[in-house]
C-alpha cells in the first residue's frame, strides 16, 4: 500500500481515454462501477472539451457482482457498437473490474463484431496513466498498420516523382500539456523544410489515418513519454526511422531541424533561417535569445531553479533554463519512472541528482533543501512553491484549466522557445524593481501582501503570514503528512530548526523588512546558519551574519 | 447503455393512487460514488481524517473531485492498494497500520480517523472493521476508528455522507430514557446556515438542539430515546435507520429548501415541541418575508423556464419542488440517483406533475433531454459542457453541495445559482 495524497498520474485507464478521446471513431468501453465515470470531467471541463470523451462506463453494482457482469459488459459492449457506430472499440478495465477478471477481451471476441476490437490490459495496480496511454497508442497503431507491415528485407516503396517528404507527428493526445499548439508549430516548421505531415496521431486520427501511418518517410515522436513504443515498431515495421530530438527551446530546435532534415534528405536552410535573429533581433520571428541577451535579463544570471515535471519537459526546460536564460539548475526530477535513466542522463550534466519520484511530499522537501528562486513544474509545483513562497511556472502535465490558454502557446519550435522566455521570466520580479524594492523595503506598498504589480491582481503572494511561516504546524499550515519512508529527512529541516531555535524580536521585525518573496528564503537560510553554527537565538547580527555567508 | 433485450424496460412503479409514476432505468450512470462526499465532510469535522483504503482511481476521484485549487493539505489520503498486496506479498494489515501510525504521529490533531472503503476494498472483502478494531487498540482512546464504504458499488455522491454519518451514530453518547426531548439536526450544513437554524430554534423554544456532524468530532451529540431528528438533506436513509435503531424518532418533513421547505421543516420540529401557532408564526415571519422578497425578482426571469434535472446527489426532488413553487419553474424531468419514498412523501406531495426516473441511462437520458429542449439543464461536470456546445444552458449539480443552500436566507442565493447561467447566455447573446 502507499499512502497517497495528491497523485501525478490518474490511472492506467486515464491514458488510455487521453487516446481515445483525442482521435475520432474509437470508442473505449471501460468495465467500472459506475463512480469511475467521474474521469469525464477531467476532459469536459479541464480541457473545456466540447463533447463527452467516447467512453463508456458498463456501471456495475454491488448486487451484479453475484450475478453475471461479464454479461453486462457484453450488453454495453453491443449497445456502444449501435449507438455510436465507432470503426474501432476499444475494450478494458478500470482497477475494480480487474479484480472480477472477466476477461472483456474474450468477452468481446465473442459477440461477433465486424470492426476491430482491441484489448487494453492496463494493471490498474501496477501502472499509471502515461504508461496507459503509450500501451493504448501502441496497440493500436499495432493492430490498425499491422495488416501493411513489411516482409522481411522489403524495402518501404520510394515516393512517387515530385512527391514531397512526408512524416508523421506520434504523441499528441486530448489533455496533454500545450499538445495542441504544438502540433501547429511543428507543422508550421515542417512545411517551411518542404516536408509534409501525413498524419497526426493520436490527437484528430481516425483509425484509418492509423493504418495509414506507413505511407510516410519517417515519424517524429513529439512525446516519448506516448510514442516511443509505437515509433519503434513502425521503425522495425515499416523501416520508418524516429526522430530523437523533441523541439523545446533554440538548441534543440536547431537540432531538430537537422535531424528532420537529414531524415527527409531537404536542405535544412530554410527552416535554419527561422532562428536567424537579422539585424533586427527584438523584431525576429525568434526574439527569446534577443530578450535573453538584453540587459534587463541580467538579473537572470544565477537564479536558482528546481525543474521537475515528466521526462520530456522536464529535461528540456532545465536545458533552456541553463543553456538559453542563464539560469542555475538547483534540482532536476520526474515522476516518469519509464524515463528514469535519460532524467538522470541530464542531471549529472547539471551536476545535480535526480529526483526520480511519484510522492509530492518528497518533491516538496527536495524544493524546500534546494532553496531555489523559482521552481518550474507541474501543478503540484505551483502549490509547492506557492507554500513555500517561491514563483512558479508550470511546464509539463497534471494540468489545470489555466494550462489550456486561449491563445496559442506552444512550447515547440520558434514560438515555443519565445512562449518559454516569457513562461520561466514573467514570474520573476523585473530587474530593477527588485532593486529598489530591496532599497525601500519598507514603503508600506511593499507590504508582505501587496504582489508585483506587473502580476496584477491575479497574483495572490503566498508568504503572508508574519508567523514563522512554512515552520511550525499551525492552523493554517498542518503538518504534511508523513512522506513514504523512503523520503528524504530533507523535509524536516525548517519545522526541525523552529523547534530549537528562537528568532528574536527585533530580528523577527528585520525579517519582515525583508520582500515578501523573498522572505521564506531568507528565514530557512538564518535557521539554516543558526543551526550549523549551534546559535539558539537569531538576533540581528545572526541575520545578516547569514546573509553575508549565503550571498554570492 | 444496455441493449433493449436485456434492458428491463423502463418500468412505471406506481406509488400509489394520485402519486407520480417513476421511470426506472439501468445502463451507464454518470454520477460520482460516495467518496465524492468526503470532499465537504473533510472540511465539516475539523477534527476527523479520512483515509480512503482503495486503488489510485481513487485517489485520482478525489483530486479531481476536489479540484487541485484547494490544494491546501487536506484531510484526507488514500491507501492506495498495489499489485503486491492482491499478490499476497506484501502484509495488507501491516502497511494499513504503518500508514495509519504515521498519520497520527503526523497529525496530533486528529481524534476521529475514518477508513473509508473502496470497490477495490470490497470486492477483495478487505476487512475494514477488524481493522479498525485492531487500530482502534494501538491508538485508542485518543484516536477513535470508523469505518463505512464510499465504494461506486454501494453508494452514490451524498450516500457517501449517508454511510459516514451512520457510522458515527453507533460511537455517540447515549442520553437517558428520562431526558427532556432534544432535538438533532442530522446531515452537513454550512456553518452559516447552522447557525441560523440554532437561532431560529432559540427563539421557537425547541432545544436542546445539536448537530450531525458536529464540528468536531470530540463533540459528538447524545443519542437516544429522546432525541427527535430533522434530517437536513434527502440522502440520509441509512443514518435515519441508525438513528431510530437507537431509539430516536424521526420528524417527517419537507427539506429546508426555499421558504416554502424551510418553514415546513421548522415547523415539524415546532409541531413536537408545541410552539404555539402565534409564536412560531412571529419568530419565522422575518425570514419568510424575505426570502419571499428576494425571491420575487429571481422568480421573473425564472418563472415558465423548462426544467431537466440530471440525477446527482438526491437533491433533485426537493429541488424541483422549490424551482417550481416559489420560482415557477416548469420540471420536464426530475431525475435521482434513488428515490427514497419515505423520507420524500412530504417532497411528493409538493412536487408538481412532472417524469420522476430513478436511477439511470445516461444516453438514453441524454435523448430524452434533447429532446425536451429544456431551458435549463441541471447536470454533472462531465455532460455541462457538452451540453452547452449543444445549445442547451446548464447548471452544474454539484454547486448545491458546496454552496449553503438552505434556509431562508440563502433561498435567493439558491435562485441565483439557477438564474445565472441564464443572464450569462442573454449577455452573451447580446
Ligand atoms: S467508483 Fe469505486 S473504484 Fe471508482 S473511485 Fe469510487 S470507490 Fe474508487
Amino acid at each position: 500500500m502507499q499512502l497517497t495524497v495528491w497523485t501525478y498520474e490518474a490511472p492506467p485507464h486515464v491514458g488510455a481515454m487521453r487516446v481515445a478521446a483525442a482521435m475520432t471513431g474509437v470508442h473505449l468501453v471501460l468495465h467500472a462501477p459506475q463512480g469511475d465515470s467521474y474521469a469525464d470531467l477531467v476532459f469536459t471541463m479541464i480541457e473545456r472539451r466540447s463533447a463527452r470523451p467516447p467512453v463508456s462506463y458498463t456501471s456495475f453494482q454491488a448486487r451484479d457482482l453475484g450475478a453475471d457482469t461479464g454479461a453486462l459488459f457484453q450488453d454495453s459492449c453491443r449497445a456502444v457498437v449501435e449507438r455510436f457506430q465507432p470503426q474501432t472499440l476499444l475494450v478494458a478495465t478500470t482497477c475494480t473490474a480487474e479484480l472480477l477478471q472477466d476477461d472483456p477481451g474474450g468477452l468481446a471476441a465473442t459477440l461477433g463484431l465486424t470492426i476491430p476490437v482491441i484489448t487494453l490490459d492496463l494493471s490498474s495496480y501496477q501502472r499509471k496513466e502515461t504508461w496507459g496511454a503509450h500501451e493504448t497508442f501502441e496497440r493500436l497503431v499495432r493492430t490498425l498498420a499491422g495488416p501493411g507491415v513489411l516482409g522481411p528485407g522489403a524495402e518501404r516503396p520510394p515516393r512517387a516523382a515530385g512527391e514531397r517528404p512526408g512524416c508523421n507527428l506520434l504523441g499528441p493526445t486530448a489533455l496533454g500539456f500545450r499538445h495542441r499548439d504544438d502540433v501547429r508549430e511543428v507543422t508550421r516548421l515542417l512545411d517551411r523544410l518542404g516536408i509534409a505531415v501525413h498524419q497526426v496521431a493520436p490527437l484528430g486520427a481516425t483509425p484509418a489515418d492509423i493504418a495509414a501511418l506507413g505511407r510516410a518517410d519517417f515519424n517524429v515522436v513529439m512525446y516519448p513519454e506516448i510514442a516511443a513504443g509505437a515509433a519503434r515498431w513502425l521503425e522495425r515495421s515499416y523501416r520508418q526511422p524516429a526522430t530523437k530530438t523533441v523541439p523545446i527551446g533554440v538548441g534543440a530546435t536547431r537540432a531538430f531541424i537537422h535531424e528532420v532534415a537529414g531524415l527527409a534528405g531537404v536542405d535544412p536552410a530554410p527552416g535554419l533561417a527561422l532562428l536567424d535573429e537579422g539585424d533586427q533581433p527584438w523584431a525576429a520571428p525568434l526574439r527569446q535569445p534577443w530578450y535573453a541577451r538584453s540587459v534587463d535579463s541580467t538579473y537572470l544570471t544565477g537564479k536558482k531553479v528546481f525543474v521537475f515535471g515528466d521526462a520530456t519537459h522536464a529535461v528540456a526546460a532545465a536545458r533552456v533554463a541553463a543553456h538559453e536564460l542563464g539560469f542555475t539548475v538547483v534540482g532536476l526530477g520526474s515522476y516518469t519512472r519509464e524515463f528514469g535513466r535519460e532524467v538522470r542522463a541530464a542531471a549529472k550534466d547539471f551536476g545535480v541528482e535526480a529526483l526520480i519520484t511519484d510522492d509530492y511530499l518528497e518533491v516538496e522537501a527536495a524544493v524546500a533543501a534546494a532553496t531555489p528562486d523559482l521552481v518550474l513544474g507541474t501543478q503540484m509545483e505551483r502549490h509547492i512553491a506557492k507554500r513555500l513562497g517561491l514563483p512558479c511556472a508550470v511546464i509539463s502535465a497534471p494540468v489545470h484549466v489555466q494550462d489550456f490558454p486561449a491563445r496559442s502557446a506552444p512550447l515547440m519550435g520558434v514560438e515555443g522557445a519565445n512562449v518559454l522566455f516569457d513562461t520561466l521570466v514573467h514570474p520573476l520580479m523585473m530587474g530593477l524593481e527588485e532593486h529598489l524594492l530591496d532599497m525601500f523595503r519598507e514603503d508600506f506598498e511593499f507590504r508582505p501582501d501587496a504582489a508585483p504589480s506587473h502580476l496584477g491582481t491575479a497574483a495572490t503572494p503566498a508568504v503572508a503570514t508574519p508567523d514563522p511561516a512554512g515552520a511550525a504546524p499551525g492552523p493554517d499550515r498542518p503538518a504534511p503528512i508523513q512522506p513514504a519512508p523512503s523520503a528524504p529527512p530533507a523535509a524536516a529541516t525548517s519545522a526541525g530548526a523552529a523547534t530549537l531555535i528562537t528568532w528574536a524580536t527585533e530580528a523577527e521585525r528585520e525579517l519582515a523588512k525583508i520582500p515578501f518573496f523573498v522572505r521564506g528564503k531568507a528565514r530557512r537560510n538564518t535557521e539554516r546558519f543558526a543551526k550549523e553554527r549551534g546559535v539558539a537565538t537569531i538576533t540581528v547580527e545572526t541575520l545578516y551574519d547569514a546573509k553575508a555567508h549565503f550571498s554570492r | 447503455m444496455m441493449s433493449d433485450a436485456a434492458a428491463p424496460m423502463p418500468s412505471a412503479d406506481g406509488l400509489g393512487c394520485g402519486e407520480p409514476t417513476v421511470l426506472r432505468e439501468r445502463g451507464q450512470r454518470e454520477v460520482f460514488c460516495g467518496l465524492a462526499s468526503i470532499v465537504w465532510l473533510h472540511r465539516k469535522i475539523q477534527d476527523a481524517f479520512f483515509l480512503i483504503v482503495g486503488s489510485r482511481t481513487c485517489a485520482h476521484l478525489m483530486q479531481a473531485a476536489a479540484g487541485v485549487m484547494i490544494f491546501a493539505e487536506p484531510r484526507f489520503a488514500t491507501a492506495v492498494i498495489e499489485e503486491r498486496d492482491l499478490a499476497g506479498r506484501g502484509d495488507m494489515d501491516a502497511a494499513l497500520d504503518g500508514i495509519v501510525g504515521r498519520l497520527i504521529a503526523r497529525r496530533p490533531d486528529i481524534r476521529l480517523l475514518f477508513l473509508v472503503g473502496s470497490c477495490p476494498s470490497e470486492v477483495i472483502k478487505y476487512d475494514l472493521d477488524r481493522a479498525a478494531a485492531r487500530l482502534g487498540q494501538a491508538h485508542g482512546p485518543g484516536v477513535r476508528i470508523l469505518t463505512w464504504s464510499g465504494s461506486g458499488l454501494e453508494t452514490t455522491f451524498s450516500q457517501g455522507e449517508d454511510r459516514c454519518l451512520a457510522s458515527m451514530v453507533p460511537a455517540a453518547p447515549a442520553i437517558g430514557a428520562d431526558a427532556a426531548p432534544q432535538l438533532l439536526v442530522v446531515g452537513a450544513l454550512a456553518e452559516v446556515v447552522e447557525d441560523q437554524f440554532g437561532r431560529l430554534f432559540d427563539a421557537l423554544g425547541v432545544g436542546p438542539v445539536a448537530f450531525l456532524p458536529p464540528r468536531r468530532a470530540e463533540a459528538l451529540p447524545a443519542i437516544g430515546p429522546a432525541t427527535r431528528f430533522l434530517l437536513a438533506h434527502p440522502w440520509l436513509g441509512e443514518t435515519a435507520q441508525a438513528l431510530q435503531a437507537r431509539g430516536a424518532a424521526r420528524l417527517a418533513a419537507p427539506f429546508p429548501l426555499g421558504a416554502e421547505g424551510t418553514t415546513a421543516w421548522l415547523k415539524a420540529a415546532a409541531t413536537a415541541w408545541g410552539v404555539p401557532e402565534d409564536r412560531f408564526e412571529a419568530v419565522t415571519a422575518a425570514g419568510r418575508a424575505r426570502a419571499t422578497e428576494a425571491l420575487a425578482r429571481h422568480r421573473e426571469r425564472l418563472a415558465g423556464k423548462r426544467l431537466f434535472l440530471f440525477p446527482d446527489s438526491q437533491i433533485e426532488v426537493p429541488l424541483a419542488r422549490m424551482l417550481a413553487r416559489e420560482l415557477g419553474l416548469v420540471p420536464v424531468e426530475v431525475g435521482t440517483p434513488y428515490l427514497h419514498r419515505d423520507h420524500l412523501a412530504p417532497e411528493l406531495a409538493l412536487l408538481p406533475e412532472t417524469r420522476l426516473s430513478e436511477g439511470q441511462d445516461v444516453e438514453r437520458q441524454l435523448d430524452r433531454c434533447r429532446q425536451a429542449r429544456p431551458d435549463l439543464v441541471v447536470c454533472g461536470l462531465g455532460l455541462a459542457n457538452p451540453l452547452e456546445a449543444e445549445g442547451l444552458t446548464t447548471k452544474w449539480s454539484i454547486e448545491l453541495l458546496f454552496t449553503p443552500i438552505q434556509g431562508y436566507d440563502q433561498a435567493a442565493d439558491l435562485a441565483e445559482l439557477f438564474a445565472r447561467p441564464l443572464i450569462r447566455r442573454a449577455a452573451l447573446a447580446q
